[in-house]
């Protein structure tokens, strides 16, 4: 006798897996009255955590020696996301390639694009390279929104501190004034801190530069160094030998002797590049916890900067 | 199908009034202390007397740049250092048009894009040379161009439809709404979509680590679209050990998936059932495991129902260092189809024919622009399990950059024609793809 899929059968079934998926497993309640905070970034939960201070629980889905161009959407991120309250990304198009599909599957209402809890940092940064005119791929993995490594300018890490302060306020009106009071203390320190770095930095004013990728617009801008060239042909394209032979005839004529690399990045060219023009490839930090001493938003520009002050000095 | 249909209205309903409750609830947050009130109010204050001095501040450097003569101060040298040398502005207007965007505040992610989706078009070019008298295909083929359809559709949901151009049909390869503030976990698909039936069925052509899909896809699963039908994707995380991760799907669909499932009435839906067990052995190691059901009813009509039970094994290695130029993927699935049939021997004989098929896959990023990889097939066919295919392939993949991709796979099977006659296959296939616009992320 054939087996025949009976009606009843099919509803049981089906209702049965909703039974099991709606009433047997509940969804876990908030323990505690910490906010929970999901960053794309370290530096953005380094952020967080300064304004939140312990009256937040703040992780990052991106560690800071990833490319954050391209992390893999684990589905362990994704049960961290599912109790998330709040959601903090970098934007400008930096996490297309893996943030999206963690938003749809955490199944987490308040995180979703648009929702109270989805909080894009960029909206509150000072944004350059914004493409003018026609943007093709032909140039590149274009970022059609402009340069999304804003954070490394310390202006803009202290409005995108400003923004998570509002945010938490309205998120615990109880603990408005608690937030004001750390941001206040943040902006002080960062003031400092930056006065303090600029000083440094100052001797090497317009001092012309080569950089991997283009990560460090915003960083270069704030502390008055001159990006000439890059070591990608166009952003996202590997080196090619014919540009590398046109960045060394520019180097040596423009003397140029740093060149930026991210730490994720391969130093085979950048190193014969140095070679070729007695330079000095520099590995700066483009993101907290880089390095294991890069512990803060603070520690991220002392190592940059030291790192870079001490490279200008031996190629002088 | 009534009966289905009155619980997932429900479910819909509660999910959008679940999540107006909520957001009514946020609006009526308890009120703040006076002292609290005035902070906030100072510091807003304080917020736009910054942003005022800001804009004024740009104003004067935007009529400094247009003037004849414009400032070589740091600010202005800085702005235009971007462009790639030999592409500097021309002429002050232009510089000022460059100064003016680099100044701007988060504000160009309005307007980009308006409420436009997101669109893609992928094309798939497939060339074949070689010898195989079995399955041949064409010599050159403009496989696919897929186009992508990808947009948030309100607070409660987004959508994504892929639609599929071969050289003389069309087809819905994809088209589904999810549903993503429904209460209790839930994530509701609604829509033609791949089930969630392995992982082999779930992947889109171009994203396969191949050129084809594996002989066992062909010979059980339903051929190159596989399990892909209408219906209702249900799916929630479920509590697990620690460092586990574990989520199942509920799947109800229309019964009509490629070869494999038919529906002849509307009674004869099918369901997917499929359970995903992953963990992090490290953090640049990870362990993915998955075991699928499927039950429909096959082309005989509908009292022939196929059975279709699947494992699949996934270990992936990716140093977070290096994860653009090194990277590893080893992968196994293992499927087993029970087919009601009559059978060939004896007339109006019910059987029901148990077959058996499996690939395992690997791949390795030598570098960034090189990939190599190899996959050894092994499968009965559904409808005769005496007949058993074998292969195995090797793959080198190229790309020129993360848009376009050129790949060359050596393939040889052992094809069976009868219990005990093959035919080899020697076959060399070379694609190229290329993606025009914003493709959207796959899942993991």
């Amino acid at each position: 006798m054939p087996r025949l899929l009976t009606k009843t059968r099919l509803t049981a079934f089906a209702l049965s897996f909703a039974l099991v998926f709606a009433l047997l497993f509940p969804v876990t309640g908030r323990a505690d009255s910490k906010i929970r905070i999901m960053t794309a970034t370290t530096d953005l939960a380094s952020l967080a955590q300064e304004i939140g201070g312990d009256k937040v629980d703040v992780e990052s889905v991106a560690r800071g020696y990833q490319d954050p161009h391209f992390v893999d959407p684990k589905p362990s991120f994704l049960l961290k996301l599912s109790k998330a309250e709040l959601l903090i990304v970098v934007g400008l198009e930096l996490e297309i390639g893996w943030l999206p599909p963690l938003i749809t599957q955490s199944s987490n209402p308040r995180i979703q694009v648009g929702a109270p809890g989805y909080l894009d940092a960029s909206r509150f940064a000072k944004i350059l390279e914004i493409p003018t005119g026609q943007v093709t791929r032909a140039e590149g993995d274009v970022h059609p929104l402009g340069n999304p490594h804003y954070w490394l300018d310390p202006d803009n890490g202290l409005r995108i501190a400003k923004g998570i302060q509002n945010k938490l306020s309205e998120m615990r009106p109880n603990d408005a004034a608690y937030f004001a009071q750390r941001y206040d203390a943040f902006e002080q320190r960062l003031k400092q801190s930056d006065q303090q770095w600029l000083a440094q930095m100052k001797p090497y004013a317009g001092r012309k530069v080569v950089t991997y990728h283009r990560s460090w617009p915003n960083f270069a801008e704030h502390f008055g160094l001159n990006v000439v060239g890059y070591v990608e042909p166009r952003p996202g394209i590997p080196p090619s030998p014919q540009h590398t032979v046109e960045l060394i005839g520019l180097m040596k004529r423009d003397g140029v002797k740093i060149i930026i690399v991210e730490p994720y990045f391969d130093l085979k060219t950048p190193n014969s590049i140095a070679r070729e023009t007695g330079g000095q490839v520099v590995v700066l930090m483009p993101s907290v916890g880089g390095e294991k001493e890069i512990t803060d938003y603070f520690k991220l520009f002392d190592y940059d900067i030291a790192k870079l002050k001490k490279a200008f000095d031996e190629t002088h | 199908m009534k009966r289905f249909a009155a619980p997932s209205v429900l479910l819909l309903f509660s999910s959008v009034a679940h999540a107006q409750d909520a957001s009514v609830k946020r609006d009526v947050s308890p009120a703040s202390t006076e002292d609290a009130r005035m902070k906030a109010l100072e510091d807003q204050v304080r917020t736009l007397a910054g942003e005022v001095a800001l804009l004024r501040s740009e104003l004067k450097e935007l009529r400094e740049t247009k003037s004849p003569e414009p400032s070589s101060g740091p600010q202005v040298l800085l702005a235009a250092a971007h462009p790639e040398p030999g592409m500097l502005p021309s002429s002050p207007a232009s510089a000022a048009a460059q100064v003016a965007q680099t100044q701007t505040f988060g504000g160009a992610s309005g307007n980009a894009k308006l409420l436009n989706p997101d669109i893609s078009l992928i094309g798939d070019f497939i060339g074949t040379a070689g010898h195989n008298n079995v399955a041949p295909e064409r010599s050159l083929e403009m496989h696919e161009s897929e186009v992508g359809l990808q947009a948030i559709i309100d607070p409660y949901a987004r959508a994504d439809a892929f639609i599929s151009f071969g050289e003389t049909g069309v087809n819905v390869e994809e088209a589904y709404a999810t549903f993503t503030s429904l209460p209790g976990g839930l994530l509701l698909k609604v829509g033609k979509k791949r089930a969630d039936f392995g992982k082999v069925n779930t992947i889109h052509n171009h994203a396969l680590p191949f050129i084809d899909r594996p002989l066992v896809t062909n010979n059980l699963v339903g051929g190159e679209d596989g399990i892909d039908d209408a219906g209702f994707f249900l799916s929630r995380f479920l509590p697990a050990p620690k460092n586990w991760f574990l989520e199942g799907s509920a799947e109800l669909l229309r019964g009509d998936s490629a070869d494999v499932f038919q529906a002849s009435r509307r009674q004869d839906v099918s369901v997917v059932g499929h359970l995903r067990a992953y963990r992090d052995l490290s953090e640049s190691t990870n362990l993915d495991l998955g075991l699928s059901y499927a039950r429909g009813h096959n082309n005989l009509g509908s009292n022939f129902l196929t059975n279709l039970y699947s494992g699949d094994a996934t270990l992936r290695w990716k140093p977070l260092r290096r994860a653009i130029y090194n990277s590893f993927l080893f992968r196994t699935e293992l499927f087993w189809s029970a087919r009601d049939q009559l059978s060939a021997a004896v007339p109006n004989l019910f059987q029901t024919e148990h077959a058996f098929g499996m690939y395992s896959s690997a791949e390795y990023r030598v570098n960034r622009r090189w990939t190599i990889g190899g996959r050894f097939d092994r499968s009965g066919h559904a409808t005769d399990a005496r007949l058993t295919d074998t292969g195995f392939s090797g793959i080198l993949t190229y790309w020129p950059s993360e848009f376009s991709q050129i790949r060359g796979q050596y393939r040889f099977g052992h094809l069976a024609t009868g219990p005990s006659d093959f035919s080899n296959a020697n076959e060399i296939l070379f694609q190229f793809l290329f993606v025009m616009g914003a493709h959207g992320a796959h899942p993991f």
